[in-house]
């Protein structure tokens, strides 16, 4: 599941991913034309809108591959960077990046590409860049106050519109097409000419704006990953017709007590409950976290057996379910609920009076187990919790 | 060498946006261009005199937050990367070679003043702004960050509202 980075590609190794990204960000941009001052500028005087009709179905394809990646259940789009909101900043500062493309030709991407095919403009137009960065720094003290203003954090444009995800890609992918639709008007106006389509570019346009709105139907009409997981988990047939491997208060007791380095006890209720009691060595997975990629490790690992409990019988089900889905682990149920658990095994356990001798026996079984297990615990006071995986935060910006 | 005819703009925003979304896939971020140079900058800074890094909070901050210096950092090879793409894209296409593009109707070097002017206002803008047109436009859009778009939408807003007034440098 993506982003593979830093889980399945470390850090340093990313700086090579850097390099290959930036090949092709590059060879596209210079081939694009982003490398001559006369197609740049074309699109603030009318007679060519290659910036916008780039830029925008760059914007456009990646922004639908985004959900569909996401859709699928390959990419969390809860890790990815998203650009924080400082709104006078950002005005303010595009302002000023606006003047200064209108009369230096470029923008920093474009202006390294074309210094890099030997464009002396482009080369002056880095040495400036240079020079603003470091007024910047210098100066910072003046500019502090509005670049630290109005911060509203990584804010989505959907939320603050107040719309879907899914009807924002919508919209301004048809803002696209009629951007698109309508430059071309404008570009004929000013040159002075009609751009004649040959019938083979018009099928080909057509299959774009075709697969640029299949791909959103297809995320629109059908359930994502998880959404199908949590059908399936939520279908009462399935989870009849599963068999679940079951163990009994007893033998989870006595596993605990001797095999605890083999298994994994996971309670699935609310935190609140887990904290008021637990199952020694239990560790704490809300059901509506099994989801977080922190816990992957544990139902993809196959050494050791995991056992759910929960209070009622279908969360525990469910959960076992949902590890069976998307890992390899070996899961089990408890029987038993953790009331009755915490009953069994109590601090005081009551000495049966005229008892079997069988009775006696699972008294005297249950004292040892509950013993161990408590002095287990009192061992593992700080491992007993998982260990809090690092808080993974990735930094982007330009 | 007679160069080349440009790519078709659609396919290579095509292309342009699977790059994006493939680096965003695999290192949960997007493009970017102006950060690169700052950190190439202000680490320069720091070489050549070290005491100011040291009496300047600005600077101070950013040595002690990036400790790598420019070689760990991410955006500093990615735009090598940048060089290498785009000067491959122009051999294959005849593009290269050194030469100096300008409007008809002004000097050589009206253009290369006016190319520092306009380089060292999009770089004290980028700074402001958190991001140029890769980082905070293109990117921000790809993943609909309210700030990326309001960026965007100054960027191009102010550019067509001053465009009138330095046609003089473009156009005949």
């Amino acid at each position: 599941m993506g982003p593979l980075v830093p889980f399945i590609i470390s850090n340093e190794f990313s700086l090579i991913i850097a390099l290959l990204a930036g090949i092709g960000f590059g060879f596209v941009l210079e081939q694009a034309g982003f490398s001559s001052t006369k197609k740049l500028v074309g699109l603030f005087y009318g007679y060519d809108f290659t910036v916008l009709k780039v830029f925008f179905t760059a914007g456009v394809t990646a922004m639908v591959g985004i959900l569909l990646f996401n859709h699928w259940g390959i990419l969390d789009l809860t890790l990815i960077y998203i650009n924080p909101t400082f709104l006078y900043s950002a005005l303010a500062g595009g302002a000023i990046m606006g003047l200064g493309f209108i009369i230096g030709g470029f923008c920093p991407g474009t202006s390294i590409c074309a210094a890099a095919i030997g464009k002396f403009d482009a080369m002056a137009f880095v040495g400036g860049s240079v020079l603003g960065i470091i007024i910047f720094a210098e100066a910072y003290p003046v500019f502090e106050n509005i670049y630290s203003a109005e911060n509203w954090g990584p804010v989505l444009i959907y939320e603050k519109l107040g719309i879907s995800r899914l009807l924002f890609a919508v919209l301004l992918t048809v803002l696209a097409f009629i951007a698109f639709y309508f430059t071309h008007l404008i570009e004929n106006k000013v040159n002075n000419y009609k751009a004649q389509f040959s019938r083979r570019k018009l099928i080909t346009y057509g299959i774009g704006i075709g697969l640029a709105f299949f791909v959103l139907a297809v995320i629109v009409a059908t359930p994502s990953k998880d959404e199908m997981i949590q059908n399936r988990i939520a279908n009462a047939k399935r989870q009849q017709k599963c068999v679940f491997k079951e163990i009994s208060a007893d033998q989870l007791a006595f596993e605990i007590a001797n095999h605890h380095y083999n298994i994994n006890v996971i309670d699935v209720r609310p935190k609140e409950e887990f904290n008021s009691y637990h199952i020694p060595m239990a560790i704490n997975i809300p059901f509506e976290e099994l989801n977080d990629r922190k816990w992957k490790g544990i139902f993809n690992q196959k050494l050791k057996t995991n056992y759910f409990y929960a209070d009622t019988d279908t969360l525990a089900k469910k959960s076992c379910l949902w590890a069976k889905y998307i890992g390899k682990s070996d899961n089990f149920i408890l029987k038993e609920t953790s009331k009755d658990f915490k009953q069994l095994f109590s601090d005081q356990i009551i000495e049966p009076q005229n008892a079997s001798k069988t009775e006696m026996n699972i008294y005297h079984y249950r004292v040892k187990l509950q013993q161990e297990m408590n002095a287990l615990v009192e061992v593992f006071k700080n491992l007993s919790q998982p260990v809090k995986p690092k808080e993974v935060k990735i930094k982007g910006g330009c | 060498m007679k160069s080349k005819l440009y790519m078709n703009p659609y396919l290579a925003g095509f292309l342009m946006g699977l790059v994006l979304l493939g680096t965003i896939y695999v290192t949960g971020r997007g493009l970017g261009a102006s950060g690169a140079v700052k950190s190439v900058t202000l680490s320069a800074i720091e070489k050549i005199a070290p005491e100011h890094t040291n009496n300047t909070p600005y600077l101070k901050d950013y040595t002690e937050s990036h400790p790598g210096g420019p070689l760990k950092d991410w955006l500093v090879f990615e735009v090598i990367g940048v060089i290498i793409g785009a000067f491959i894209s122009g051999v294959l296409s005849g593009r290269v070679g050194l030469k100096l593009e300008r409007g008809p109707n002004i000097t050589n070097f009206t253009r290369i003043v006016a190319a520092i002017i306009g380089g060292l206002l999009f770089g004290l803008g980028s700074q402001l702004g958190r991001g140029c047109t890769s980082g905070s436009a293109l990117s921000g859009m790809a993943v609909m960050s309210f700030g990326g778009i309001i960026t965007m939408l100054a960027i191009f807003g102010s550019a067509y509202l001053f465009a009138y007034f330095f046609r003089k440098l473009w156009l005949k």
